[in-house]
């Protein structure tokens, strides 16, 4: 592995984080964040999807004419969800359930679009798979660390197991109903904006 | 009549698409830096809606659902195409921004230019492929609902984008830590603005 390839690895984790710096892939990242369960789901649905999509599009880029080239990359990446979401409703229903519109909703994701318009369009079939990857993983940190708190905080479990003892309760202690409504979500990944932009100052807007 | 006017406001307020479901944020936060463009957007967003989710809502019916086919006879009734309703809703929708596009250009050139570059990048907004979504998993029964439906989730984001684009053009000039400037600042904006939208959970329709 070169570190340029490295690079196109571990640069979406942080510097250039999908969601938190380049703003994209939004509207899955809250909704699908109160419980951990369906966010992990999510986070490796897209990224097999951008993984893969970045992989067919770097494949052919040569050959797709420029002006139909969207209608292209979504014909992909529908293809490619359409995949997963039967696969998600054969091997995991419940959850599958519960994603409801969002798995859908991946063919949308800006960040699949954004990746194959910068990267897959102008670059080798590996970097941009190892792109594809990066991205997914950069996007499914930030949808497990917004899961994780909502879930603890919210309903006191991970992943569906209780974690905060009932002795807490005992004591007084109640679970915020709050941070399992749609808007903690947006203050929550406002939070995490904060203290990413507090401890890399280069991120910070003028 | 009544039920329509319900389903109106529902829509709007209630199940409005940014607040409750977060659908179209990318271009929710991206494009709310002015009230000029995001109006605009508004604007386009509503148009684009309304037109696709009645056309998706008779290709549901009348082609993918299971037993839809069967007005071409009862050899049809049992084939089930629901699988292949991302890629035909995508496909609509993709077809009908530029459709769309194109009229606009040959009939109004004024309107044309106020939408601008916003019009072909609702194609993949996710608010109107996700109205579709939310037709076919609602089952609407019958195609003024599911237009009035359309209609009332387009303008519920619309009207979102602009209170957004309000607030942001105030808080230009107000003294926020760096690190939370711009984008961190919209969030939480956006997270206030859906706990005071939460107020009208309570309005039984």
């Amino acid at each position: 592995m070169t570190s340029k390839n490295w690079k196109l690895l571990t640069n979406p984790l942080n510097d250039e984080n999908p969601i938190t710096v380049q703003v994209l892939g939004i509207c899955s990242a809250l909704a699908v964040t109160v419980q951990l369960k369906p966010a992990l789901v999510m986070a490796l649905s897209v990224t097999v999807v951008i993984a893969l999509s970045n992989l067919i599009i770097a494949s052919v880029r040569n050959t797709i004419p420029p002006r139909i080239r969207i209608i292209v990359q979504l014909v992909v990446i529908a293809t490619l969800v359409i995949l997963v979401d039967q696969v998600l409703k054969a091997f995991v229903y419940d959850v599958s359930k519960k994603l409801s519109v969002f798995v859908g909703l991946i063919i949308t994701n800006c960040i699949i679009m954004g990746r194959l318009e910068a990267f897959a369009m102008v670059n080798k079939p590996w970097e941009s798979f190892l792109d594809g990857i990066g991205n997914g993983f950069g996007y499914g940190m930030i949808l497990v660390i917004v899961a994780f708190f909502r879930e603890l905080l919210g309903s006191g479990s991970l992943l569906g197991y209780q974690v905060i003892p009932e002795s807490l309760y005992a004591f007084g202690y109640k679970d915020n109903g709050m941070m399992i409504l749609p808007p903690m979500a947006l203050i929550t990944v406002g939070i995490i904006i904060w203290v990413q932009r507090s401890r890399n100052r280069k991120l910070i807007e003028k | 009549m009544e039920n329509l006017f319900n389903l109106f406001v529902r829509n709007v307020f209630i199940d409005n698409m940014v607040f409750a479901y977060f659908l179209g944020m990318c271009s929710y936060l991206a494009v709310s830096k002015t009230l000029k463009t995001s109006l605009g957007l508004g604007i386009a967003v509503i148009f684009v809606i309304t037109v696709t989710v009645p056309v998706n809502w008779l290709l549901e019916n009348y082609l993918l659902k299971a037993g839809a086919l069967k007005w071409l006879g009862p050899a049809f009734a049992g084939y089930d195409l629901s699988f292949l309703s991302f890629l035909l809703f995508i496909a609509v929708i993709a077809a009908m921004v530029q459709l769309i596009e194109m009229v606009i250009e040959k009939f109004s050139p004024a309107l044309y230019h106020a939408l601008g570059i916003f019009l072909p990048l609702i194609a993949v907004n996710c608010a109107i492929l996700g109205a579709s979504l939310f037709m076919q998993e609602r089952e609407y029964a019958t195609i003024g609902e599911a237009a009035v439906y359309a209609f009332g989730s387009g303008f519920g984001w619309a009207l979102a984008i602009v209170l957004l684009a309000a607030i942001r053009e105030k808080t230009r000039y107000s003294d926020i830590p760096a690190p939370l400037k711009g984008l961190g600042i919209s969030f939480i904006l956006t997270g206030l603005l859906a706990i005071a939208f939460m107020g009208f959970m309570g309005i039984k329709i």
